[in-house]
């Protein structure tokens, strides 16, 4: 009997893993090519930045992804050079700040705008809105006259004021806001707290994962913002990031292994931010499910 | 003292008035239950009494002072609402403790009080719990327990128990009838569900369409509704309603018998006849209806019967053990003490 005992979970085991495999059918075979075309469609750039910063000047208009002499030589320049690093706390204090800036002011807009009835209400939503049908292009004029008059050119101010407040982030918070029964927030009323407390300790933490989400679009938006902080900045001083990239090339020659070399370096806050707000955004994916 | 004084109450929301003064005087450690259907305006009030609505005209004394126009938190209530508005992001010790966040009291003094409540409630082991590690009747002894910590003159519930299945909800029931007898506050407890009024209240505020129909005890206004909707709205199976003809000595009924029950109705005076299901049992003497038995509902110790009669179907109750069968012909009676006569027009009891 043992024997036997001993035997079965095994052979079961077996049974179950060699069960046959239903024959894929056409519509599944297509859909994993094209799901796979998808994949290397947007691996590909970012494979050629990978392997262009390690190729020699010489190697660059090869389209091997695999470099034939491979080398480094690109990173220390690119470190060494002292203006990268310049460029690259430029583009961190700025997409810190304006994170920081759009978690609040969007969320205390959207909350006010979602659980406050006040006479306007309706139209101030309605123009906030309005705001995400002009596209950046048609407003950078009017920012750099603004700028000028206001002597903020060249300056940190300068390149973050346009993206302080976002309407779509006001537009994103006050739909998450609506998931937040009022019973929470009246509860906090007669318990004492004033309505910047009811926000701040009641409504936040109930709407983390939104929050997470508008963290990680700004930070992205704003790190690899280009035409904006192009125009506003003189000084090679004040370039972002992506500005300073691109100022490896000149109208005779681009190096393009140098600027794949800041591209790839200039990827790796985006995935640190990501990997961490990415974990707010699941979690509350999970907890909305379980609360039912 | 903690008295609770409502003085013709009006709520009006746009141009549609929706509380149309409400008088009542709550008094110092009662359990009051306002109870009505959907709409009747008994969460409304409730919300005005909190400060959660503002107040169209009349006045709001909470402990003889006129809060009419104080902030919820200076009104010295605490609320306990429908889904218990617990911060799923806080634990349970600061979820009780929240209440106390702005009250003038030293850190161990605070935690002190937080774990007597919770000792109270039963839920010193909870404590350091996030609300999702909760069973819904645990989610909700912390709801009550973030009221209680800062010992309110006025516990106000939002139908906090509507959201629990049967048992938990009886359980619940009990728990928070003792917990009153325990702490003594006053308490205005809102409900649709009638057999909780009838369990928990000391007093009973039957509400429908913004007006108060009936204030009293559990026993008054089962024994002597003010009105039909009253006498239909409290126990269940719902009270026999019989048109008829009040006559000397009695009220006649269509059908021809008379029920020999004292009423202030005028000779020739239309009026209904209310009887309880409870208080209708086949009789051989003085029937006052007769009908054919359709439906039989066991309920153990006693059996519903439906009984189609020429004024329709009538619920009566007979014995669990020896009920008539269906298809038969069942004679029903009840004691004239038990029989209820109201104006046909107004609804108002006329016993």
């Amino acid at each position: 009997m043992a024997a036997v005992d001993t035997i079965r979970p095994t052979a079961n085991a077996v049974l179950t893993t060699q069960a046959p495999k239903k024959p894929a059918n056409m519509g599944q075979i297509i859909r994993w090519l094209l799901l796979f075309a998808g994949g290397i469609l947007m691996v590909m750039p970012i494979a050629y930045m990978l392997s262009t910063s390690l190729k020699w000047p010489h190697e660059v208009y090869n389209v091997n992804l695999i470099p034939v002499e491979p080398t480094i030589e690109n990173y220390t320049y690119v470190l060494e050079d002292g203006r990268f690093f310049g460029w690259f706390i430029n583009s961190l204090i700025i997409a810190i700040a304006t994170t920081i800036s759009n978690i609040l002011f969007d969320s205390l807009v959207g909350y006010t705008l979602c659980k406050f009835r006040f006479p306007g209400r309706y139209i101030v939503f309605i123009a906030i809105l309005s705001t995400l049908m002009i596209p950046t292009e048609m407003l950078v004029i009017p920012w750099y006259l603004m700028s000028q008059q206001f002597g903020w050119l060249d300056s940190y101010w300068g390149i973050m004021f346009p993206g302080m407040m976002t309407a779509f982030g006001t537009f994103l918070m006050k739909q998450f806001f609506e998931t937040v029964p009022d019973d929470f927030i009246e509860a906090a009323r007669i318990d004492g707290l004033n309505e910047l407390q009811i926000w701040w300790t009641v409504a936040m933490p109930l709407v983390k994962p939104a929050l997470a989400a508008l963290a990680i679009f700004v930070f992205l938006g704003n790190w690899t913002a280009f035409i904006w902080p192009l125009i506003v900045t003189n000084s090679v001083e004040m370039y972002t990031l992506p500005v300073g990239l691109s100022s490896f090339g000149d109208e005779a020659d681009v190096a393009w292994e140098l600027i794949m070399t800041g591209a790839a370096i200039s990827t790796l806050p985006t995935l640190v931010v990501f990997l961490i707000f990415q974990r707010f955004i699941i979690r509350g994916v999970v907890m909305a499910g379980l609360k039912g | 003292m903690a008295n609770l004084t409502l003085r013709n109450l009006v709520k009006t929301y746009d141009k549609t008035e929706v509380l149309h003064g409400i008088d009542l005087e709550v008094q110092d450690g009662e359990f009051v239950v306002f109870v009505g259907p959907s709409g009747c305006g008994k969460s409304t009030t409730l919300r005005l009494i909190a400060g959660l609505e503002e107040v169209s005209a009349g006045t709001i004394e909470i402990a003889g002072r006129m809060v009419n126009n104080l902030e919820p938190k200076h009104r010295d209530i605490a609320m306990v609402f429908q889904n218990y508005a617990i911060y799923p992001h806080m634990s349970v010790r600061k979820n009780i403790g929240f209440g106390l966040r702005t009250a003038k009291m030293s850190k161990a003094d605070k935690e002190a009080r937080i774990d007597e409540v919770a000792g109270i409630l039963d839920m010193t082991d909870l404590l350091e719990r996030k609300p999702n590690q909760l069973s819904g009747g645990q989610r909700q002894r912390v709801a009550i327990g973030r009221a209680m910590v800062r010992d309110p003159a006025v516990f106000l519930f939002d139908e906090p128990l509507s959201n629990l299945d049967a048992q938990l909800r009886t359980q619940m029931r009990l728990e928070i009838k003792k917990l009153h007898q325990r702490v003594g506050n006053t308490i205005v407890f809102v409900t649709h569900d009638q057999v909780e009024a009838m369990t928990m209240a000391d007093r009973i505020v039957i509400m429908k369409d913004g007006y108060i129909q009936q204030v009293g005890t559990p026993s008054e206004v089962y024994h002597k509704p003010a009105n039909t909707f009253v006498a239909r709205f409290i126990g269940a199976p719902s009270m026999n309603m019989l048109p008829g003809k009040s006559a000397h000595g009695g009220v006649d009924l269509q059908i021809g018998t008379r029920a020999p029950v004292k009423s202030s109705a005028k000779a020739e005076q239309s009026v209904v006849l209310g009887v309880r299901p409870d208080d209708l049992t086949p009789v051989d003497d003085n029937p006052l209806i007769e009908g054919v038995v359709t439906v039989l509902e066991p309920l153990g110790p006693e059996t519903l019967i439906y009984v189609d009669t020429a004024y329709g179907e009538i619920i009566a109750k007979a014995d669990g053990r020896n009920p008539p069968g269906v298809g038969s012909t069942v004679r029903l009676g009840a004691a004239a003490q038990n029989l209820h006569v109201f104006d046909a027009e107004t609804g108002v009891a006329l016993s």
